[in-house]
């Protein structure tokens, strides 16, 4: 009876802990978000231009968040080495682009501009698509049926090997990316400053999200990837190579983060080994948000994501007398992808799967 | 064999990178020895694809898959001396060509494919060779790598003592002399043979129970001398790495209630890391941030307790949810703290990059005594890991002992038998909180200062690699984890570069041949190897480990 009692006081606390984590955290970012507003410290153009900013490195998230989603989906699975792959193809990138500015065509013309951009990501896509494919053959593919722990343990080991490879080979210092030159250039959106690198993030994003929304709910492959999600042996009993539909996830989901790794490179113009991790983690939270396991969900949490880090830290803390809240950036990413799994695990369309075992 | 080519394909860049840390000797040995053991695997799937073994076909597919390794470093060398890979491949440089043809350049490319023939077809041959005399060899080889990375440590204090003779004789200047090489071989292998001759390992089953009990006293009382006395007399850095690896024991401990015992993987082991430190910083240093200047150990229970505290406020919302998703959120809060411990927001409290210095040390004794610097450290982390050993020791046994096991287990299921699933991961968590506190405090005193970069990711992922390599839940493998992954890696100033690539292998690896560790407790190594998951791994790689791993044992 003792213990019983203890238990229940202990529930009772615990549940009026999580809800006054709530309100101080509606309290943060209300009252935050007014005082700055109040403040009137910031013009419109600032928030416009925060806006612009974030949707550009959102639409960038939101490409890895895919990955993420699409092998969380069919496996059940974090794939931690995401973020390296995603690195992987930013190095791509910085290659193509180094050989493709050596030869002067990278800014020959507007033209060859577009045209190497293109090389580029088709470079990254490829080195991307290869790693991982050699990552889920070699620590992957083995553990499929090993209990929970195993195949994460795994993945956290691959990111580490691809990290400290890629330091070995290259070593750890930062490359920069070749500019391009079209990219910087204003694209004459009165009062905020656009430049076509963020119309090109943006716009390289959506194609390739629609892109692989047709594939994956049109074409027969997509089918069987959704099939296998839904349950591998009714699925392997329906004919479907299961194998098959896997290694077609891993590979969409790494053309995409190399690709990602383009845009990332031309948008912060470097790129170091350690590149991959934090906006792995961050597209990892990007999925979550957005349901995990739900394309259109990843899109939409990536988005979201990135416009919160990038006006959140201004918006809601400045205004509360934080001194330099863009160090705090990632704290509010992070903080978000607890918050999110505390009170809406589902994410924003997903359905209910955190508690549900795999 | 698709696996197997591409474990030849990833060769060139083991080799390379072994290579870099310009001990000459050391990296072409490890070519050899790459060299060797894809001779070694190849023979051995000949074999097994070869039930009639006829000799030449084993000796045939160790050469061609030596070969082949040689090959891909022939081409590279080749391929180097046309284009300049060095801004693709940071080691690929001159040093790296001369290294690979033996100091001929170019006109010396063939060597690695005959070398590594070579070595393929003695890998193939050594399948002909008794097990009794293959195992020997194997030790004797070993020993001779191990003895070799251990040459320079080893040396400086042979020479200084009265071993001074047999160290010049063993040791050169940079690596092991000829004679002590041939001395460490024919020693290894042959201790090895007698050994195996004489049976030990029977004998030893063989004793009786009570004759156990009476030898036991002994060995421990031998093992305990050789600890206490381990940091004095072979110099500061060694004491230093020991006091290193005993204070990741004390941490590897706490972590392993969390994740060995409940199965919580908790990735921001540093949280709490920092919290403990910066509590000792704050109460007990003399400088700008300190508060209270308190002695140290006034401060160390204070920072235990609030550790534990922070560990249940993060705790609370975040042990409802599933296994995994847990791993990422503790991830988030190891950053979120490193973050904040950096920033202009807990500048004035905590001293940003600049952080808290002038932390006093927790015995203060004059600069010659045996308990000077790290040795106390040493002592210290010790005593506490053996306090959490015996906290651990007595709670896996207890009610929420075996709460945790059962939830480690299946969760849902101990839910229906009545275990609070929250509560008692709460208590696993806030225990492992306390530890991680007592690590900072500990780890505080040892610096004598606490900075924001002193908190990082590495920290983490040491402790969950500990626990995980030498096996969750037990022990003795958190003790040997700790060796193994902080203490030589700290030895060998040259490879702590690869210190995570070979975390990453590790894992990867653990992960594969031996899920339960290094040395496991006897239940998780049970759970590992149900029935069902080695007949679930049955696609074909899978397979192949199994067939791999019980050709070995």
């Amino acid at each position: 009876m003792y213990a019983n009692w203890v238990e229940r006081v202990l529930d009772i606390a615990i549940a009026l802990f999580l809800w006054a984590l709530r309100i101080v955290v509606v309290l943060v970012v209300v009252v935050g978000s007014l005082l700055t507003l109040a403040s009137g410290r910031f013009a419109p153009e600032t928030w416009a231009q925060l806006a612009v900013d974030g949707a550009a490195i959102g639409s960038i998230y939101a490409l890895l968040a895919l990955g993420y989603t699409m092998v969380y989906g069919i496996l059940r699975m974090i794939n931690f080495a995401h973020g390296e792959i995603f690195m992987s193809g930013a190095f791509g990138g910085y290659f193509a682009a180094v050989i493709l500015a050596g030869n002067g065509f990278l800014n020959a013309n507007p033209l060859a501009s577009i045209l190497s951009i293109i090389i580029m990501i088709l470079v990254a896509a490829a080195i991307a698509v290869a790693l991982s494919v050699l990552v889920e053959r070699i620590a992957y593919r083995p553990l499929r049926n090993a209990p929970r722990l195993v195949p994460l343990i795994s993945a956290i080991g691959a990111s580490f090997f691809l990290q400290y490879s890629f330091r070995g080979l290259l070593g750890p210092g930062i490359f920069a990316y070749p500019a391009v030159g079209i990219l910087n250039q204003d694209v004459g959106v009165p009062f905020i400053r656009v430049q076509w690198i963020d119309v090109l993030v943006i716009v390289s994003a959506v194609l390739m999200m629609t892109g692989l929304y047709l594939f994956v709910m049109r074409t027969k492959l997509g089918t069987a990837i959704r099939a296998v999600s839904e349950d591998k042996s009714t699925a392997a009993l329906m004919g479907i190579d299961v194998n098959r539909a896997i290694v077609t996830t891993f590979v969409l989901g790494a053309a995409m983060a190399g690709a990602a790794g383009v845009l990332y490179g031309l948008v912060f113009r470097q790129v170091f080994f350690f590149t991959g991790f934090i906006p792995g983690i961050k597209a990892f939270t990007a999925a979550v948000l957005g349901g995990i396991g739900n394309i259109p969900g990843a899109m939409l949490g990536g988005l979201f994501l990135g416009e919160v880090e990038t006006i959140g830290p201004t918006l809601f803390l400045s205004g509360l007398g934080v001194p330099s809240p863009n160090q705090l950036k990632d704290v509010v990413a992070f903080t978000m992808l607890v918050l999110v799994l505390i009170f809406r695990p589902s994410g924003l369309l997903g359905e209910r799967v955190t508690k549900q075992r795999a | 064999m698709a696996l197997y080519l591409c474990l030849v394909g990833i060769v060139p860049t083991f080799g390379e990178r072994a290579l870099i840390d310009d001990i000459v000797t050391l990296g072409q040995a490890s070519l050899l020895l790459t060299a060797l053991v894809v001779g070694y695997v190849a023979a051995l799937r000949v074999r097994a694809g070869d039930p009639g073994q006829r000799p030449l076909r084993l000796v045939l597919g160790g050469t061609v898959a030596g070969a082949i390794t040689g090959l891909s470093l022939t081409l590279l060398v080749l391929l180097g001396s046309v284009v300049d890979l060095r801004s693709i491949a940071q080691p690929a440089g001159p040093e790296l060509y001369d290294l690979l043809t033996f100091d001929l350049g170019v006109p010396g490319a063939w060597l690695p494919v005959s070398v590594g023939a070579l070595m393929g077809a003695i890998a193939g041959a050594s399948l002909l060779l008794p097990v009794w005399l293959r195992r020997a060899l194997a030790v004797g080889l070993g020993a001779l790598i191990l003895l070799g990375l251990f040459a320079g440590i080893l040396r400086t204090p042979m020479l200084s003592s009265d071993l001074s003779d047999l160290g010049r004789f063993l040791f050169a200047s940079n690596g092991l002399t000829l004679e002590g090489a041939i001395i460490t071989v024919v020693i290894a292998t042959g201790g090895d043979i007698l050994l195996r001759r004489l049976d030990a390992r029977k004998r030893i089953s063989r004793l009786s129970e009570a004759q156990r009990r009476v030898a036991l006293p002994p060995v421990l009382l031998v093992v305990l001398v050789v600890v206490l006395v381990l940091p004095q007399g072979l110099g500061p850095f060694f004491a230093q790495v020991v006091a290193l690896v005993a204070l990741y024991i004390l941490m590897g401990l706490g972590l392993n209630i969390t994740l060995g015992l409940a199965g919580l993987l908790d990735l921001g082991f540093v949280a709490f890391f920092a919290v403990g430190a910066y509590t000792v910083g704050l109460l007990t240093s003399t400088a700008e941030f300190g508060i209270a200047q308190w002695p140290f150990w006034a401060a160390v229970p204070f920072a235990v307790l609030i550790a534990m505290l922070f560990g249940a406020v993060l705790g609370l919302p975040i042990l409802g949810i599933r296994g995994d998703y847990l791993a990422i959120a503790t991830l988030g809060f190891g950053e979120i703290i490193r973050i904040l411990a950096g920033s202009d927001l807990m500048k004035p409290f905590l001293g940003g990059p600049r952080g808290i210095i002038n932390i006093p040390k927790p015995i203060d004794v004059p600069p010659n005594d045996f308990l000077a610097g790290p040795q106390q450290i040493y002592y210290i982390s010790l005593l506490c890991a053996g306090l959490i050993a015996f906290v651990a020791w007595r709670l896996r046994d207890s009610r929420i002992g075996r709460a945790w096991v059962a939830i480690r287990e299946d969760e849902d299921v101990a839910e229906a038998m009545g275990v609070n699933l929250v509560q008692t991961k709460l208590m696993a968590y806030m225990l492992g909180a306390a530890f991680a506190g007592l690590g900072g405090a500990i780890f505080a005193g040892l610096i004598g200062s606490i900075f924001a970069s002193s908190i990082s990711l590495q920290v983490s992922i040491n402790v969950a690699a500990i626990v995980i390599v030498g096996g969750m839940g037990s022990i003795p493998g958190v003790v040997l984890g700790a060796i193994f992954l902080i203490g030589l890696p700290e030895l060998f100033r040259e490879f702590s570069e690869y210190r995570f690539l070979f975390y990453g292998i590790a894992l990867i690896v653990m992960m594969r041949l031996r899920p339960e560790g290094l040395l496991p407790s006897r239940i998780v190594r049970r759970e590992m190897h149900l029935p069902e998951n080695v007949e679930a791994a049955g696609a074909p790689v899978g397979s192949n480990v199994a067939a791999e791993v019980q050709e070995r044992a």
